[in-house]
């Protein structure tokens, strides 16, 4: 089972901003349908941009969504605040927060809304000593925030790793070590599961579509099995669809010609 | 015979291994070293920072740029007393507290660095009193501030009354910038100046050195 968190309603896109400003429902219910037919499995609601009013924000925008779509949300925000108004009022299945670390801030404001809202939770692999550069930076932080999650009695099957994907321009070595990372959790802690944004990898590249495709099996192939992303980008869907199928996670290949069926592999 | 537009050609094309022979062969002949620097390292990156922003280079072939200026450096700069190497400023840059985002930052000092100024970069979740003691000890010309979450966005704020509250935000120009920095949001926190990213920047700290010295030349 895949997880896909449609990325789109997110204020620092200048659309939905204008959308947001204007209270203008149409459009962000247009951008929620939209998603949750493409295939969405959460739909992220983030307006952490809008510093002013932020929780408001956040209620409009989880009103709006549900008044649309029975979708479960994925609420992330840098602000607790903002996150409890957010989780407070999802009412489609268990919500999802984006996202807690092991900065002792973030952690010890975001474990009590795990436990709150019986939410699942992304978990980032950083801490307050820096960003990770290596697969075994990023272990070192798995290893402590899987304790201190299981020992205060988070499930496995609730928590979604995210290994940070950093450019592979700045640092020529930030997709095999996501990759590694990718290889070590799932034989260290095998019922977690994982979240990521990849478009981080292609920045100031030329080309990125190919490049944040060609990640998506890539990471695929070692286990991650959860993105946040646009489900609208057929392409991308079409990559996962059809990399599930290759990689024996789609019964008598049904999803993938279905897929084929619906037009979506072109 | 090497030439100094060989350099700058190798410091463009990143010719890792071709710029030491190059500049070797340079100073073997006897050309001033100062001159080296100027018109054939950073003279090669000169090249290729409107070339980045204009999208025709990418941010792997500037580093690579940029070290091959780097490796030259090497070679020139134990001919030269410190006070003989040209700088046009003295920038301090730092990402704020809590913050822990460098990657635009780090882009930044490599051009600003290759652009010829001295950089002291301070790293990141650098905490507001830090930055005063910087200030303090190395009276820069800019100080450079740089946040890439809304939650940290603020102590851009906090860190520039620090600046304010221990006497010295009128020794430097402040720059700031970051993913969710707007021109508007350094306007409201009194900075000095804004870009949305590192070829921008360069740019901008070069208007303030000018301005600094014509003042500095009509005596204000």
């Amino acid at each position: 089972m895949l997880t896909i968190v449609g990325e789109l309603i997110n204020t620092s896109r200048p659309a939905v901003k204008e959308a947001v400003i204007n209270r203008n429902k149409d459009a962000i219910i247009d951008l929620a349908i939209r998603q949750a037919e493409a295939g969405a499995t959460y739909i992220d609601v983030n307006c952490g941009n809008m510093i002013n009013n932020e929780e408001e924000t956040m209620e409009w925008l989880v009103n709006t969504i549900q008044s649309a779509v029975e979708v479960p949300l994925c609420i992330d925000s840098p602000s607790a605040a903002a996150l409890d108004v957010g989780l407070g009022l999802s009412r489609y299945g268990r919500p999802m927060i984006n996202s807690i670390s092991d900065e002792e801030e973030r952690f010890d404001t975001v474990l009590p809304l795990i436990k709150k809202y019986n939410a699942k939770i992304v978990v980032l692999c950083m801490d307050s000593t820096g960003m990770p550069v290596t697969a075994d930076d990023r272990m070192k932080v798995v290893r402590q925030l899987h304790k201190k999650l299981n020992q205060a009695g988070v499930a496995d099957d609730d928590m979604y790793f995210d290994p940070l994907v950093k450019p592979i321009s700045s640092v020529g070595t930030a997709g095999i070590e996501v990759l590694e990372t990718i290889r070590k959790i799932k034989s260290d802690y095998p019922n977690v599961h994982f979240m990521c944004g990849l478009s981080n990898i292609s920045y100031g590249l030329p080309n990125r579509a190919i490049l944040n495709r060609l990640f998506v099996v890539q990471t695929m192939t070692l286990g991650m099995d959860g993105y946040v992303l646009d489900p609208t980008n057929n392409k991308t869907m079409a990559d996962i669809v059809t990399a599930k199928a290759l990689l024996g996670k789609d019964n008598y290949c049904g999803g993938y010609i279905k897929a084929h069926r619906s037009g979506l592999l072109g | 015979m090497a030439t100094l537009q060989d350099v700058s050609q190798c410091v463009l094309e990143g010719d890792l291994d071709g710029i030491k022979d190059l500049v070797q062969d340079l100073i073997n002949e006897g050309v001033d070293p100062i001159l080296i620097i100027n018109e054939g390292l950073i003279g090669g990156m000169n090249i290729v920072a409107p070339l980045f922003k204009s999208g025709e280079m990418f941010v792997p072939e500037v580093m690579e740029s940029a070290d091959t200026m780097n490796e030259g450096m090497k070679l020139v700069k134990p001919l030269i007393t410190d006070e003989d190497v040209p700088s046009k400023g003295k920038i301090i840059i730092g990402t704020v507290n809590g913050d822990l985002h460098d990657i635009g930052k780090n882009l930044l000092v490599m051009m600003l660095e290759s652009r010829g100024y001295t950089v002291i970069d301070l790293g990141v979740d650098v905490k507001e009193e830090a930055f005063t003691k910087a200030v303090i000890e190395h009276q820069p010309n800019i100080v450079g501030m740089s946040s890439l979450l809304t939650t940290t966005m603020m102590k851009i704020e906090s860190t520039i009354k620090q600046l304010i509250a221990d006497g010295v935000r009128d020794q430097v120009k402040i720059i700031v910038g970051g993913a969710p920095v707007t021109q508007e949001f350094a306007d409201d926190v009194g900075a000095d100046g804004y870009s949305d990213d590192a070829s921008t920047a360069v740019e901008l700290c070069d208007r303030m050195m000018e301005e600094q010295c014509k003042l500095q030349e009509l005596g204000v």
